[in-house]
């Protein structure tokens, strides 16, 4: 009787770490069939020519050129362009709602600025083509409003939330004991805020920064709609430019199982899951840190 | 000299908070014209026959989103099923079960990873892997693996936070009385928590039923003239929808259509978030401890 229970007992623990061992085979198989399908490209390619290439047709008839170089510009610039916006307003707004708002506007507002986080991608890159774009355009004169400074912008807005959220913790995470030693030693709030708070959560901040970063690298739908979708190689955040992850969701529907081109897409794909995955590891590991520095 | 230092530092600090204080409502504000926008234009399309007719591809005007609406519900019931039994089990073992191991580090820090992995990149994994590999096809069950796979560590982390609010004594009571793990799990610990896991869950289906790239790569339909009857059919979806209508499609109401469908996909996923604030708001006056 008793061995009986024991035995179902073992078999539920099974059961349970076999569904915890998922997880761990789907990052591994998720390396693996990007691994395994991009590695083959360098069988015809060079890393040189892929990398540093500064054209990209693959469909040209004769002469196919396969260099990613304008498109990891294009992913630079957008990455580039959305932190400039989003890290400034992302970190003041943490400011704002972590040490100067009331309880009560904090608590409608924090769950209000999450929401933002939830709008499907597709809905901002559909504003972006109906109403940025065409207002760009007007503003500065331009042909068309599809460009590296409009998708920028819908970028950066997509990852304030992650920035704001994430900023807002870290600095509440901060002892008290710092707060009342600045504003006892006569410091305004604001000079407390600069000269405790804000050194005191750097590496934190830039944990956030780094995962807004992370975010910003990987989007796609955004891109694909509003940054203009030109291979050529960008020279102004007023040309049309199209990032990797856009490139992969272009072409990926055209290409031939097993062909050069699906090759060398799923290779774009392992330097994003590359990018994507040093970013998230460091920033964890500033996190960790900075949580222990103040755990007492 | 010191009331003149005092008053430039007040004024100072009343300009960085009027600074940060612009900052956050420019975020609010956002939120808001990205719902009018979509609102003003979209809900002028939004009648009974955009709801439950079928696609007509000539003349958009004639036809209705219903199948791209099915598609797109479908697909948040494979995720369901693919990623919630896998994703609560694995809170499970993680909260309940797991030592402080090898094994244990390196499923936490894989699910840190996958959180943080592109979309684009799960519909990759998702057409070497489902599509072709396990020669699954552009069917809503790749579909729903793929966006399953991508919603597991969302699910794990918001089902971990459940279990682990639930306090220690609950557990040592019941082992104080001889219950075994299992029946202290079933009896004491999920009853507690079923609620966050759920809640959890269907905030993680509604991310997923937004998503648009990852269907790109294992492929939706834009044009389906009759809904999918096994989970091996091709499927239409909404977000994918409004993608094609925005970019690829030339007729004149195009826009209104794509604004429309919009609407509709925002209103699904707010659904589901009204449903999860009503089962947290109607517990949370349950709880006792």
């Amino acid at each position: 009787m008793s061995s009986c229970k024991n035995l179902k007992e073992k078999i539920i623990s099974v059961i349970f770490s076999a569904t915890g061992a998922i997880a761990l085979l789907t990052l591994m198989g998720i390396f693996i069939f990007l691994f395994t399908t991009g590695i083959k490209a360098f069988s015809h390619l060079s890393p040189g020519e892929f990398f540093a290439g500064r054209e990209w047709n693959p469909a040209a008839y004769q002469d196919p050129k396969w260099g990613i170089l304008s498109l990891l510009i294009s992913t630079a610039m957008i990455t580039l362009g959305s932190l400039i916006i989003a890290i400034p307003l992302g970190i003041a707004a943490a400011i704002y709602l972590s040490e100067i708002a009331r309880p009560s506007i904090r608590e409608v507002v924090k769950p209000v600025i999450e929401m933002i986080a939830g709008v499907p991608s597709v809905v901002l890159g559909l504003l972006g083509v109906l109403f940025l774009a065409p207002a760009i355009a007007d503003l500065f004169n331009l042909s068309s409003g599809l460009n590296a400074f409009t998708s920028s912008i819908i970028v950066g807005i997509m990852v304030l939330p992650t920035i704001i959220s994430i900023s807002e913790d870290v600095l509440r995470s901060l002892p008290k004991e710092f707060r009342e030693a600045g504003l006892a030693l006569g410091a305004t709030k604001w000079q407390m805020i600069r000269m405790t708070l804000l050194p005191a959560g750097l590496s934190g901040l830039a944990a956030a920064t780094l995962l807004g970063l992370g975010r910003a690298i990987g989007e796609t739908m955004v891109v694909l709609m509003v940054a203009g979708n030109s291979r050529a190689m960008p020279t102004s955040f007023f040309d049309p430019i199209r990032p990797i992850t856009a490139n992969i969701a272009i072409e990926i529907k055209e290409v031939v199982k097993d062909s050069l081109h699906y090759q060398t897409l799923f290779a774009m794909g392992l330097v994003l899951f590359g990018l994507t995955f040093l970013i998230n590891f460091i920033s964890d590991l500033i996190i960790q840190k900075q949580v222990r520095k103040y755990q007492w | 000299m010191v009331k003149t230092e005092m008053i430039s530092e007040n004024s100072k600090q009343n300009i960085v908070f009027m600074i940060t204080r612009a900052a956050t409502f420019f975020s609010v504000v956002v939120l808001f014209l990205v719902f009018m926008f979509v609102f003003m234009e979209g809900a002028a399309v939004i009648n009974i026959n955009f709801l439950t007719k079928m696609w007509s591809h000539s003349d958009i005007r004639q036809g209705g989103i219903f199948p791209a609406l099915v598609g797109s519900v479908f697909l948040g019931m494979g995720v369901a099923i693919v990623s919630i039994p896998i994703g609560i089990g694995t809170a499970i073992y993680l909260n309940e079960y797991a030592k402080n191991n090898l094994f244990t580090r390196s499923i936490k820090l894989a699910i840190r990873n996958l959180a943080g992995i592109p979309s684009i990149i799960y519909g990759l994994f998702g057409l070497s892997f489902f599509v072709l590999f396990l020669q699954l096809g552009t069917s809503l069950v790749a579909a729903s693996l793929t966006l399953g796979v991508m919603t597991l560590p969302w699910i794990i982390t918001a089902s971990e936070e459940a279990l682990k609010a639930v306090p220690l004594s609950f557990r040592e009571g019941s082992y104080a009385l001889g219950a075994s793990k299992w029946q202290t799990i079933r009896g004491n610990v999920l009853p507690h928590s079923w609620s966050g896991m759920l809640t959890g869950s269907i905030l993680g289906i509604s991310r997923a039923m937004g998503e648009t790239a990852p269907i790109i790569v294992v492929g939706a339909t834009f044009f389906m003239s009759y809904l999918p009857t096994s989970p091996f059919d091709k499927f239409m979806a909404l977000p994918y929808h409004t993608f094609i209508l925005a970019t690829q499609h030339s007729s004149q109401y195009a826009r209104g259509y794509a604004l429309g469908t919009a609407l509709v996909l925002i209103c699904l996923t707010f659904i589901l978030n009204l449903g999860v604030f009503i089962i947290r708001y109607k517990l949370r006056k349950k709880k006792e401890w």
